[in-house]
């Protein structure tokens, strides 16, 4: 395992060193300590790394990121795991604004609360939050799940395509085109499967409710015009 | 983009340290504001006497000036230059011959007036004006910095943040504000006045008419979400307060932390890395359109 004091090394060194690794390499482990919030910690990384952070970091941490598997002991700043393509980003603490936005594939797991606008745009990616969501989370979403264990702020879902939301606590309010729907097996399937990976065993699937399109609001229809 | 930071002590041991506490964060902040910077501080404030900060670009010949016409007038009043600013303290008698000399000055400009605030801002890298001011030098109760990326105006000293429109005063932003030109118009009839064009000078003096009506500075603020249209981040100083407000929207990043001995305020979570105890603080997102206030 190699480590990486970002108090001593600068952080374009880290992500220069997280690059290089070449297909093939033994060591895949490293460490950060002193983050202090720096931004862009890890981005872009596209090797089965395992990054641990130990302390909180700033904006766009692990964003781009693909097959690696990226921990943060701390809490992550606007835009963790943006355009995620595959992988892990695990974020021990809360996150700030549009974690997620636009991922493609992968995983992202947040132990704490996420804030506003989580999982912007997302197409494909999957995203389990232990806590609660801010508003206009899931907005435009087009593909993926969206988990949230605890509330949903503000027009969750306005605009939604076909990623799937499903919320366990309360939400504040829906946006447009953002209805209930009904959780059969092969949902209830996804969600088990979901906070399985996430390691959330004391959370019940049975607990939640499932949002999704009305498919209203995509297809252009003129009695909708008002509405775009 | 623009950076804020702010700190409001709890804890009267921290006093002496305010400056040396916030000068880091101010700095920590420059690659999100690197076109000026400023700061206001609440300090010793004493009976029946009030500071005014004033600034000049000619400081040595507008300073001693105004030394002289105080001497002449025999007021009394007394100046402390600080680099190109500098404090006036003189008792409430002398206040209204003090303001017609400042007057009669055009190159003079009053930067903050009141019993506890003073304001510093200059144009150029965050890090410098904060030592340039000896900001890590000062004591207080709470203070307020911001670095500016201009958007809305021209990068000058007045452009900078803090603005202040009323006593013991201040605001700054991070964001824009759309319709700053109606309610400029607006505040003008009803007579306030303006030193720029600037959009948040229109938010701060907004504020300071709110509070001549009456209001304390939470309702003041809450008024503010339904009449200034536009994108912030506002954290605003009072005598003995200190709030913050994001727009509904909450773009702007902003982060609490509150422990038992102080409440902070950052753009990022790098602003308050190196405050004391921070590893256990209470750290949060304000949410948007909520009014977070404290007073002592």
């Amino acid at each position: 395992m190699r480590t990486f004091d970002l108090s001593t090394t600068s952080l374009r060194d880290l992500n220069r060193a997280l690059h290089a690794v070449e297909a093939g390499a033994n060591d895949l482990d490293f460490e950060i300590l002193n983050p202090r919030g720096a931004h862009a910690v890890a981005v872009g990384l596209d090797a089965p790394l395992r990054v641990v952070a130990r302390g909180s970091v700033g904006y766009y941490c692990a964003g781009m990121n693909a097959r690696a598997t990226v921990i943060v002991h701390g809490s992550a700043g606007p835009g963790v795991a943006e355009n995620i393509m595959s992988g892990e980003v695990i974020v021990k603490g809360d996150a700030s604004q549009y974690a997620g936005a636009t991922g493609r594939g992968g995983l992202l797991v947040i132990e704490g609360n996420a804030s506003s606008r989580c999982g912007i745009s997302m197409k494909g990616v999957d995203i389990v939050v232990r806590g609660r969501v801010g508003h206009m989370s899931a907005f435009m979403a087009q593909s993926g799940n969206l988990v949230i264990c605890g509330d949903a702020g503000d027009a969750l879902g306005d605009s939604i395509y076909e990623a799937k939301l499903f919320v366990r606590g309360a939400v504040k309010s829906l946006g447009a085109d953002c209805i209930e729907k009904e959780m059969r097996p092969e949902h209830r399937a996804t969600l088990a499967g979901l906070l399985a990976r996430a390691g959330f065993d004391d959370v019940d699937p049975d607990e939640f409710r499932r949002f999704g399109s009305a498919r209203k609001l995509y297809h252009f229809h003129i009695d909708n015009a008002e509405t775009y | 983009m623009c950076g804020i930071v702010g700190l409001f002590l709890k804890d009267p041991a921290l006093e002496p340290q305010l400056g040396a506490l916030i000068a880091p964060m101010l700095a920590s902040m420059s690659d999100r504001g690197p076109d000026s910077a400023g700061f206001a501080i609440y300090g010793a404030a004493r009976e029946s006497e009030t500071k005014l900060t004033v600034q000049s670009k000619t400081p040595d010949e507008s300073f001693g000036a105004l030394q002289r016409g105080i001497v002449e007038a025999g007021l009394e009043a007394r100046i402390e230059r600080r680099e190109t600013h500098a404090v006036v303290y003189a008792p409430a008698a002398a206040q209204a011959a003090l303001a017609a000399l400042i007057a009669a000055a055009p190159e003079l400009r009053v930067m903050a007036s009141g019993e506890a605030i003073e304001i510093y801002k200059e144009v150029g890298s965050p890090r410098d004006v904060a030592q340039r001011f000896d900001l890590a030098g000062m004591a207080g109760t709470h203070a307020i910095g911001h670095t500016r990326m201009a958007t809305e105006s021209a990068v000058t000293i007045l452009g900078a943040h803090p603005f202040s429109t009323g006593p013991d005063q201040c605001l700054v932003h991070n964001g824009s504000l759309s319709n700053h030109n109606d309610l400029r118009r607006a505040l003008r009839r009803e007579g306030l006045r303006f030193e720029t064009e600037n959009d948040t000078e229109v938010a701060a003096a907004y504020l300071t008419q709110r509070m001549a009506q009456g209001r304390g500075l939470a309702d003041a603020l809450q008024d503010g979400l339904a009449d200034l249209d536009g994108f912030y981040t506002f954290v605003v100083g009072a005598r003995r307060g200190f709030a913050v407000l994001r727009d509904r929207i909450a773009c702007k990043p902003a982060i609490l932390a509150e422990t038992d001995r102080y409440v902070a305020f950052g753009s990022e979570y790098r602003a308050l890395v190196d405050l004391p105890g921070i590893e256990a603080a209470r750290v949060w997102e304000p949410e948007p359109a909520t009014v977070y206030a404290w007073e002592h």
